[in-house]
């Protein structure tokens, strides 16, 4: 479904992601771990298209279609789905007219007609419940004065609205007690399918307990150095960022590259 | 006197001159304030680009046309129907009353039986010392010339009188058409007097029918609210090219009165001036202006506010969102004035526009003076673009570009129309904003601004 080849991309000429290789079939999860300020958020918005990102080296392929070409909406169109680590807040925004008109706009990318307002509003019902996302906020402005949490509840309930392909989750654990962790989760194992894929990024292993990942890569320093099973992430969880930080300068560059 | 629209400024002499006749009947007091008006008239002609409250809008073009003073309505009954009906606010239980070029057309209106509130024509009642004393009465200076030409020569438009303690049992929707097979001047009057507690809520909307000729609008209207008394003022202007409006709304405020306006100006219309002017001269009263400008190409919007606090106590707020296509012009000056002994007083003012052209040029302009110590005032402005964050979430879900602009304007503007407390008529303003003619939307290379 995804190919990432040899990934580089910069920011206001701040060098970010510094060869990133990544394959994600549909059916998969996979969770990215990683210290703060290693470019996890990075990735993600150069996959949805962030603007002020240059990819400098590389490939991107969604079904073999080069996904880097896109405007963000087409990605999106494509079943490319971000659910941001800050979700703004748009004020006179209608949280439920804005998830309608995003709706349309994926539909009509396909062919198809937007859903008449009451198969809409059904659709929206069933999917607040998947996530027990309260309907007086579907009904205010995109997120404004929303909690953290409710702002990351929000975005899964816009991602079991809009059905992408390739969900790409970055830190909705954050800002999430335990209980709305559990339940975003199930929300979450509710969605996955044997065509859809997840990227689960993530600082802590917590989250990882209930979305089950197939694999779990550590980013560091704009590169994966590690990948593997998710024994890597309670491994990680053990012994912590530091240990990662010491043991990678035991390993010289190149050997960083190979994994 | 100067020699911008020297042709119309001789007209408006012989017009004068020639007044006389049609005021036998008017109170000497307003005989004697219309001779006065016009000399301030007079005396400097039509403002220009020299007066300081003129500098960014030129009048000169918008004077040149061989503009007629007394035109008769000549317009088929069922083209005014027409127009009437794309005025009408949904689900709005409301009184209506419709002027044409500012006359009271009783026959398109739907208005309540004579009783506590009062609707008449304001020449009906220009006889009365009583109600004549309240015209003109805090006005009549130079800046404000335009104003004084339309004390000098107005013939008529609209009176209402809210009695004391009453409050109107439905809103009014007030309806202003105007109309011109020839170049037309047209300088309506109106005013609204509040009794003591009384409250009245009532919606300006102004449209333009039949004819290509060059309609100028120089109008005038004067609200005295007395004591604790309550008025919600919406105000939605609509027009077409060769309409030209100035119109200038004189508000005073006794002690613990409240005055509630949102203006919306939409495009297309050549030139729209605004002059709303409050005087809180009661303690314990308070005002709260917002407005929403959206000219477009080749289009000028300026709004003048004026908030004297001229006693202790006493609130004002103060909105105005801009949002500017193409070459797009829009002015704002918002003053502030704090007497001495107005202690205690809040006074808030904000003015953040929108620029999407790259031709688009605003001027944002405010000006607190304040002679009083122990007060809490604010005032800011901005000049931005779109939220490249907020843009880019929208994107991030599938909407397209301009889709998502056009609904980053929306909400934009929805700061203002939220502040309506009638919902029918919030939902109808919004409506005009999604149906205003198509934003063209471009990227802006850059910025000029003062
Ligand atoms: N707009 C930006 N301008 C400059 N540097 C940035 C910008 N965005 C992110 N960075 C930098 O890129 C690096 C990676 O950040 P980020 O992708 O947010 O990391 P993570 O999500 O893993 O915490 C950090 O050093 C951060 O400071
Ligand atoms: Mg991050």
């Amino acid at each position: 479904m995804l190919s990432i080849k040899n990934l580089h991309a910069e920011v206001e000429e701040k060098k970010i992601l510094k060869g990133i290789n990544l394959e994600v079939k549909a059916g998969e999860v996979h969770a990215i771990m990683g210290p703060n300020g290693s470019g996890k958020s990075s990735l993600a918005s150069v996959l949805a298209g962030r603007e002020n990102y240059q990819v400098t080296e590389g490939e991107v392929l969604l079904y073999g279609k080069d996904l880097l070409d896109m405007a963000p909406e087409v990605r999106a169109r494509e079943g490319v789905f971000l659910a941001f680590q800050y979700p703004v807040e748009i004020p006179g925004v209608s949280n439920i007219s804005f998830l309608k008109t995003a709706l349309s706009e994926i539909r009509a990318y396909r062919g198809l007609p937007p859903l008449e307002s009451r198969e809409f509003l059904k659709l929206s019902k069933e999917r607040q419940a998947l996530v027990e996302f309260d309907a007086s906020l579907a009904n205010r402005s995109l997120n404004e004065g929303f909690s953290g949490g409710e702002k990351k509840r929000n975005e899964i309930f816009q991602l079991a609205m809009l059905e992408p392909k390739l969900s790409i989750l970055d830190e909705t654990d954050s800002g999430l007690d335990i209980d709305a962790l559990r339940i975003v989760s199930a929300g979450v194992n509710k969605l996955r399918s044997s065509d859809n894929a997840f990227i689960i990024i993530t600082h802590y292993q917590r989250l990882l307990d209930y979305i089950v990942p197939d694999f779990v890569h550590v980013l560091y320093d704009g590169r994966i150095v590690r990948s593997g099973t998710k024994e890597l992430a309670l491994e990680l969880e053990e012994k912590g960022y530091d240990w990662l930080k010491e043991s990678l300068q035991e390993t010289s560059p190149a050997q960083q590259r190979v994994i | 006197m100067n020699n911008v629209g020297t042709a119309l400024y001789e007209e408006m002499i012989r017009t004068f001159d020639m007044s006389g006749a049609s005021h036998t009947k008017e109170t000497a007091s307003l005989a004697h304030l219309r001779k006065e008006a016009f000399r301030t008239f007079k005396e400097k002609g039509f403002p220009t680009i020299k007066d300081e409250d003129w500098r960014f809008t030129n009048m000169a073009p918008y004077l040149k046309d061989a503009y007629q003073l007394q035109v008769p309505v000549k317009v088929e009954a069922t083209a005014l129907e027409a127009l009437l009906d794309s005025t009408a606010v949904e689900e709005w239980d409301a009184w209506k009353l419709v002027l044409v070029n500012g006359q009271i057309d009783y026959s398109l209106s739907d208005l309540p039986e004579a009783g506590l509130l009062k609707i008449s024509s304001l020449k009906e009642v220009l006889g009365s010392e009583e109600v004549s004393k309240f015209i003109g009465l805090h006005q009549n200076t130079d800046a404000n010339r335009l104003a004084a030409l339309n004390t000098a020569l107005f013939e008529d438009g609209l009176f209402i009188e809210v009695a004391k303690g009453q409050k109107a049992e439905k809103p009014l929707h007030i309806v202003h058409l105007y109309t011109a097979d020839v170049p037309s001047f047209v300088q309506p009057r109106h005013l609204i007097l509040l009794g003591r507690l009384s409250e009245f809520t009532f919606m300006e909307s102004t449209a333009c029918v039949g004819g290509e000729a060059p309609v100028l609008v120089n109008g005038v209207l004067e609200c005295n609210l007395e004591e604790g008394a309550n008025l919600t003022h919406y105000v939605l202007q609509r027009g077409r090219r060769g309409e030209r409006m100035v119109q200038h709304t004189q508000v005073y405020q006794a002690r613990d009165s409240r005055y509630d306006n949102v203006t919306i100006s939409l495009p297309e219309t050549d030139l729209i001036r605004n002059q709303l002017q409050v005087a809180l001269d009661g303690s314990g009263s308070e005002c709260h202006l917002y407005g929403l400008y959206l000219p477009s190409a080749g289009q000028l919007i300026d709004n003048h506010t004026v908030v004297d606090h001229l006693q202790p106590h006493c609130e004002s707020n103060e909105l105005y969102k801009g949002v500017l296509q193409n070459s797009a012009k829009a002015v704002f000056n918002g003053k502030i004035f704090v007497r001495q002994i107005a202690q205690k007083t809040n006074a808030f003012q904000q003015n953040n526009n929108l620029l999407l052209g790259d031709k688009a040029l605003v001027h944002s302009k405010p000006q607190l003076e304040i002679f009083a110590d122990d007060v809490k005032c604010s005032h800011g402005s901005t000049i931005g673009q779109f939220n490249p964050e907020s843009l880019f979430y929208l994107r991030a879900r599938g909407i397209g570009e301009a889709l998502a602009k056009e609904l980053l304007v929306q909400a934009f503007g929805a700061d203002i129309t939220d502040r309506v407390s009638s919902d029918a008529v919030s939902r109808h303003l919004k409506k005009h904003l999604l149906e205003r003619p198509v934003t063209q939307l471009q990227d802006v290379p850059h910025i000029e601004h003062i």
